[in-house]
């Protein structure tokens, strides 16, 4: 009975006939988008970037030569270059640290305890900071920080300068006020990632079933045996993708430093001047690949101890 | 202009050096009725009709006059600006010192016709063949803006200005008794670089600069010295206008070298500032209105420079920035708000204490390849600032 088949009706029938005699057909043009996308733009800009790390920069005149050399790479290992990396590799250690000390009690509250309107509450603090503008939260805290700004005059007023003054006579952390000294960078850095590291942690620490926590009470564990080895493994996923987050952030940052500090270049800010005002984009791009080989270093160390098995 | 000044130097002028500048482009020999539009990048704050402060409108009368409508791309850097003007689509474009030679090396912008621009004459004379616009005699552009970097002072602190940039160089006591460590600042580019060698011009005679934008390695070695004595005193370097006048107010920074235009805001806050050329002398910054080779709106063009040194711009330009108009006239002829005073407070009577930026390159006056390129100077002035 020729009668079954139904005539098509239009273009749309067709097209969905040709998909159907076609799967293939469909899910390649569903999939082209995102592949180009991941292909050219954003493979493609860091094999641009890749690329042009392995040019160098004419001695004399300062133009620069296509063709592959080794030279820039070796140019990162001058002195004030390594600095350069040793400081921000310093600074992203410590604010990941200090995130991760301070996201897991809010983290663990959020998670365990906070119920209703109190999670909402939770979710809300969290997130309003990143709703606001980044440079306007790190002006705010250039004006806390100040000589002249409201922790100084709190300082004054209780007559604690000293533990200002103490902090800035530390060796390394120098500045005539915590607004120029590494410390403010720190503190501001610390607040501006803290986000990324208590939401992943959230989320960690709600998956882990409260069956264990009573199986474990049940055995007789203490509550810092509990912690130990109930809730710190299992939650660790959530806290290395939070350290991801914190520690890439700041390595490649190039704005809080430029406000915040004294002045002294972080890798973002080396790349930064260097592409734009020197014209030296091959050592800028090979700064730009010093991150990215530091990261995949972490994310190497994370894969060994375990961090992506509960994945 | 100038708030992101701070990344204007650029190596690429080394280009012009290498390529030769050849100049044989046809010019434009006479005007014809406007093409209703003109494209213009400028230094945010350059071109203003009004809208940020009702005072400072130099564009409207010019539409009305000629019915060119003034189109405004804004651009951060002198890279910007060489970058759109690559691109293609705009007429015209401000450009400092370190992008006009670029601009011309690489035969983005056309030679001008100054027979067809009637103002050309008001051109202030030390302007007319600056070697950033003219290139083998051809001109390549209307001077637009100059000004100096001065030193900036509070006035509480120095009841007397400051008569040496010895405050920001070397470790001393200030008037009010207390040392200048941690209360001066220093700029965060590597043009400071000929800050410190313009210094050393007044008070190291034996290593003989002539040029602070062009030393050789005992030259610029001592420089780097000066400059890491000097990073012992700042806390931190400004880059960012706004950032430096912050520091002004509530970081208790007392001496700087900086722009006009944030002593004036400064001042106009009500703030204890003042500021002075010292007697080694100072840097500086010149633009330029460049046309370029492909401009669709040549007529218009040409009116837009002719406006922009015949009209109430100049005179109103050098208020609103605090900088010195290309026309020596506009301080004194009422054309605008600027006033003899006004001139002489941005610096108008010192444009020979004023040298201005160029990019440094290899191949200098003290032969081929003795000076240090400026890409060096970027990477040694991170060193500095780092504390090497």
């Amino acid at each position: 009975m020729s009668g079954a088949v139904l005539p098509a009706r239009g273009p749309g029938d067709r097209l969905t006939g040709l998909f159907w005699r076609r799967p293939w057909l469909l899910l390649l043009l569903l999939i082209a988008p995102p592949l180009l996308w991941l292909g050219v733009v954003y493979m493609g800009s860091l094999a641009a970037l890749l690329l042009q790390s392995f040019y160098s920069i004419d001695e004399f005149s300062g133009i620069v030569v296509p063709e592959f050399t080794l030279k820039t790479y070796a140019e990162l290992f001058r002195a004030q270059n390594l600095d350069i990396i040793l400081r921000t590799v310093t600074m992203a250690a410590a604010v990941t640290l200090a995130c991760a000390a301070l996201a897991f009690p809010i983290a663990y509250f959020a998670a365990r305890y906070a119920k209703g309107p109190w999670k909402a509450a939770f979710y809300l603090g969290v997130m309003l900071p990143l709703w606001s503008s980044y440079l306007v939260k790190v002006y705010a805290w250039k004006l806390i920080l100040a000589k002249e700004g409201i922790l100084g005059w709190a300082a004054e007023r209780t007559h604690t300068g000293f533990v200002i003054d103490g902090l800035l006579s530390i060796p390394g952390l120098q500045g005539s006020s915590l607004s120029t000294s590494p410390i403010g960078t720190f503190l501001v850095f610390v607040y501006i990632w803290l986000p990324y590291m208590i939401l992943p942690m959230q989320a960690a620490l709600e998956r882990v079933p409260q069956s264990m926590l009573e199986a474990s009470a049940d055995l007789g564990a203490t509550s810092r045996q509990t912690f130990r080895s109930v809730i710190l493994p299992l939650a660790l996923p959530g806290v290395v993708a939070g350290s991801i987050f914190t520690f890439s952030l700041t390595l490649g940052d190039y704005i809080i430093p430029q406000i915040i500090g004294n002045s002294a270049n972080f890798i973002g800010m080396a790349v930064y001047q260097l592409q734009g005002t020197a014209g030296n984009i091959p050592l800028a791009a090979a700064f730009a690949v010093v991150p990215i080989g530091i990261m995949l270093v972490y994310l190497w160390l994370a894969k060994r101890a375990g961090a992506f098995d509960a994945l | 202009m100038t708030i992101s000044k701070t990344m204007k130097l650029m190596a690429g002028t080394a280009l012009s050096a290498l390529t030769g500048l050849t100049p044989v482009l046809a010019q434009v020999s006479e005007l014809g009725t406007g093409e209703g539009a003109v494209n213009i990048v400028a230094w945010p704050g350059y071109i203003e009709r009004g809208e940020t402060d009702k005072a400072f409108d130099w564009v409207t009368k010019f539409e009305t006059a000629t019915g060119c409508k003034v189109n405004v791309k804004t651009a951060n850097t002198s890279d910007e600006m060489v970058a759109l003007m690559n691109e293609g689509g705009f007429d015209l474009v401000t450009a400092s010192g370190d992008a006009s030679l670029r601009l011309v090396a690489g035969k983005r912008v056309q030679p001008i016709n100054t027979d067809l621009i009637p103002s050309w004459s008001k051109v202030d004379d030390r302007l007319k063949d600056a070697g950033w616009h003219t290139v083998g005699g051809v001109h390549y552009g209307v001077p637009y803006m100059w000004g100096p970097n001065v030193l900036m002072y509070n006035t509480e602190v120095f009841k007397e200005p400051p008569t040496s940039w010895k405050v920001v160089f070397e470790k001393m006591d200030l008037p009010d008794g207390k040392s200048n460590q941690g209360r001066v600042q220093a700029y965060d580019g590597p043009i400071h670089i000929a800050d410190a060698a313009q210094y050393l011009m007044a008070h190291k005679p034996e290593l003989g600069i002539t040029n602070p934008y062009e030393l050789n390695e005992d030259q610029y070695a001592a420089a780097l010295d000066l400059l890491r004595a000097q990073r012992e005193l700042v806390a931190r370097y400004w880059h960012d206008a706004f950032i430096q006048m912050d520091d002004f107010k509530n970081e208790g920074v007392v001496a700087s070298g900086s722009w006009p235009f944030q002593v004036g805001l400064l001042k106009s806050e009500g703030q204890p500032v003042a500021s002075t050329i010292p007697e080694e002398g100072v840097t500086g910054w010149a633009d330029t209105t460049m046309m370029h080779v492909d401009a669709e709106h040549p007529t218009c063009a040409y009116l837009w420079m002719e406006h922009s040194l015949s009209s109430n711009l100049q005179s109103d330009l050098a208020v609103w920035f605090g900088a010195n108009p290309s026309v020596p006239t506009a301080c004194t002829d009422g054309s605008g708000m600027s006033t003899a005073e006004s001139c002489h407070a941005n610096g108008m009577d010192d444009f020979d204490k004023v040298r201005f930026w160029t990019t440094p390159v290899a191949n200098c006056s003290q032969g081929e390849g003795a000076c240090v390129p400026y890409y060096r100077w970027v990477s040694d002035y991170i060193g500095v600032i780092g504390g090497r």
